[in-house]
């Protein structure tokens, strides 16, 4: 279960076809070449304290010149992990550690939210933005609550920046996020397919890679996408510092980003934060391929509905009412 | 004027900077002004570039503002180059070949403030080699930003290359063969209309934003760049007709009269079946165009903006159609500035913004851009016509002095 199978399911190497090659061969040559250039840089300066600026510089030029995560080989991701780690200690004394932990085999993600338990506590908001190291000088949030009038399923008819004390009687709350659509619009607009759905149908994004046109946010139906209009700002001691390649790494400036279903956590076996911090249970995840999952049983037992159905999405996201 | 034998590629580039760097002293004050725009476009782009897109006014509803305003509007530009190409290669109108190169200068300069405006709005810019086929990666056929990269740079090459070819042709003294560029202009007919549906296509199929998603939007793109862009070029002739001794028969003016006010005929009648669409019965899926014509939530920035422009188009199309000043330039031309204008405030941020308002979940704000973005976007208008008046006076002087068939 090497992660390379990611790629190949996707359909991304067949287009690239025999160029793949070629296109690999030139990618690595100038990035030796902009190495070796920024080497001959460093071995001129005084080693010691300055050191670490030509080493910075080499990092940078490497990282310039990385290909896009879908074609790495496994020991490219790990190469480009390890520059990641050593230029976050270098430019800000932060400790990380970067996964590129592969998809689980056998597992397709799913989300349920429980409309009639919610009570719009929020507390699954500021979680997320801990965890997922949102930009706090915006206030970036994947997701949103809504508080919601009686006979009303749309959230374009709820209030979405309500401030009082929760819950209000004769209200519901409904929460939204990226949905990981199995026909996501976002993944076949981005024109240089910097962001795809994994294997486990968690939609992601090569922060990397990405241009910043932001045709994906223009095309997603659901709100689900954010962009980086600065460089994101977070106080250094509420970094989560267990990061992964495709998740809550710290995005760079002009990049798309997005709610990852918390990769760093599902893929090794945890919850997203989320549904961790949630106080009522209103959030259910889990593997849609289990039977056993509390997921599966909640989509046989309950009644659900998604939102905007009629688009032909298919959300990996469910509300559903006790 | 150099002797026909000494003239080859080197001399030919040598001359056309030459050209362009003497000139009148009015003409040199033009130029400083357009350098000193590009200047300040320069310095606002830098904060943008240190900055990022923070700088403008442009947010996660309105992911797209004045940028992409501009380059759809301008795409329709470019694309009307062809209403000149058609009847002069077409129809062999002897008096639209001799205007042809002029239209198709104004299509270059269009499409270098296409492809800048593209750039700028890029939030990592450095990273646009992962649009180059080969070494970066094209999410093709299914991204239409992918179709969109490869039409109009396309287009570039066709419109800068065919001119080039006949225009260096005349330059050594030597009638330009029309066989090999012949099939070429053939293409650029049909790429022309390519590259406004394919930026249509970019809005139209996006099932996620209603006021965009809607089959009308590729055609009337057709009518209204049909009708803008021949009021561009209409100017653009009036100024060369005065300005140098390169004269424009009246029977072309007369000619693109008739095509202007066909197209806004055909662009009116295509907007006014949109209002109905959308304010008969509205459904949700009439909320942009509410907040567009009426505002919402106390929203009402877009307002004034779309009925200025939607007034002084039609009062334009009217007197261009009825031709009250009996051809008149003194009429006619500002018609054809004022039509230009309304269709720049319609279909830039008249189409963009309020796709995106309010957003899929319903949030209503408003847009102003920032005076980085005004800067930039001035910047870049100021470039465009450097490429066009630096392509029509190298084209102007060969063809008056150089060209063999000249009369």
């Amino acid at each position: 279960m090497k992660s390379d199978n990611s790629s190949d399911k996707n359909g991304c190497s067949c287009t690239i076809g025999t160029a793949g090659s070629d296109r690999r061969s030139f990618l690595k040559g100038l990035s030796i070449a902009a190495a070796a250039g920024s080497a001959a840089l460093a071995t001129g300066c005084v080693p010691s304290v300055e050191a670490a600026a030509p080493e910075k510089m080499k990092l940078r030029w490497q990282e310039f010149f990385k290909d896009n995560y879908r074609l790495m080989t496994q020991e490219e991701k790990e190469a480009t992990i390890a520059r990641l780690e050593r230029l976050a200690k270098l430019q800000d004394n932060l400790d990380i550690q970067m996964s590129s932990e592969p998809p689980i085999e056998r597992v397709l993600y799913g989300y349920a939210f429980n409309i009639s338990r919610c009570e719009g506590f929020m507390e699954c908001v500021s979680a997320c933005v801990r965890e997922n190291n949102l930009d706090r000088k915006t206030n970036t949030q994947y997701i949103r609550i809504f508080e919601m009038e009686p006979g009303k399923l749309d959230p374009s008819t709820g209030d979405g920046r309500y401030y009082h004390k929760v819950p209000v009687e004769n209200k519901f709350y409904m929460g939204t996020q990226c949905f990981h659509c199995e026909n996501a619009p976002c993944t076949k607009a981005c024109p240089i397919k910097a962001t795809w759905m994994e294997p486990d149908g968690i939609v992601v994004v090569d922060y990397d890679w990405c241009i910043g046109c932001r045709y994906c946010q223009a095309a997603c139906p659901y709100y689900g996408r954010r962009f980086n209009w600065g460089k994101p700002e977070i106080p250094k001691d509420e970094i989560t510092t267990r990061q992964h390649y495709l998740g809550n790494r710290i995005r760079p400036k002009g990049k798309m980003e997005k709610c990852t279903f918390c990769i760093q956590r599902t893929r090794v076996g945890r919850l997203p934060a989320c549904v961790e911090a949630c106080p009522t249970g209103s959030r259910v995840f889990g593997n849609l391929l289990d039977p056993e999952s509390e997921i599966r049983f909640v989509l046989k037992h309950k009644k659900v509905f998604r939102m905007k159905e009629e688009l032909g999405t298919e959300p990996k996201f469910w509300y559903f009412i006790d | 004027m150099r002797a026909v034998q000494e003239r080859n590629l080197k001399t030919f580039f040598i001359d056309v900077i030459r050209w362009n760097l003497q000139g009148s002293y009015g003409f040199r004050i033009f130029r400083v002004i357009l350098l000193i725009f590009m200047g300040l476009g320069v310095y606002a782009y830098s904060f943008q570039a240190r900055y990022g897109l923070e700088v403008t006014g442009m947010n996660d509803i309105v992911s797209w503002g004045f940028y992409i305003s501009n380059f759809t509007f301008l795409v329709g530009v470019a694309a009307a180059a062809v209403m000149l190409i058609l009847p002069a290669y077409v129809f062999h109108d002897p008096d639209f070949h001799r205007v042809v190169i002029i239209g198709e200068g104004v299509a270059v300069g269009a499409l270098i403030m296409c492809l800048t405006f593209i750039l700028v709005d890029l939030g990592g810019p450095l990273q646009a080699w992962h649009l180059i086929p080969v070494i970066g990666i094209f999410n093709f056929p299914s991204s239409i930003l992918a179709w969109d990269v490869l039409v109009l740079n396309g287009y570039l090459l066709l419109n800068a290359l065919v001119p080039a070819y006949i225009l260096y042709s005349h330059y050594r003294g030597r009638k330009a063969d029309e066989r090999k560029y012949r099939p070429f202009v053939f293409l650029s007919i049909f790429w022309a209309f390519s590259i406004h549906m394919v930026t249509a296509f970019l809005y139209q199929g996006l099932p996620a934003r209603p006021f965009w998603n809607n089959p009308l939007l590729g055609p009337r793109f057709l009518a209204s760049a049909f009708a803008a862009g021949p009021a561009l070029i209409t100017l653009v002739l009036a100024v060369i007709h005065s300005s140098t001794s390169y004269k424009i028969d009246r029977s072309v003016f007369n000619k693109l009269r008739l095509i202007i006010v066909i197209s806004a005929i055909i662009n009116l009648i295509m907007l006014f079946s949109e209002i109905f669409k959308e304010f008969y019965f509205p459904t949700h899926h009439s909320s942009s165009a509410v907040y567009l014509f009426f505002g919402m939530d106390g929203h009402t920035s877009l307002v004034p903006w779309i009925w200025t422009s939607v007034c002084v188009n039609l009062l334009a199309t009217l007197v261009l159609a009825f031709n009250p000043g009996k051809n008149n330039p003194k009429v006619l031309l500002p018609a054809c500035l004022f039509l230009f204008v309304a269709i720049w405030m319609e279909k830039g941020i008249g189409l963009i913004v309020p796709g995106l308002i309010p957003s899929p979940l319903g949030e209503v704000v408003d847009y102003l851009p920032t005076w980085v973005e005004l800067f930039v976007t001035l910047g870049i208008f100021a470039l465009g016509i450097t490429v066009v008046t630096w392509l029509i006076r190298a084209a102007l002087i060969i063809e008056q002095s150089y060209n063999p068939n000249a009369s």
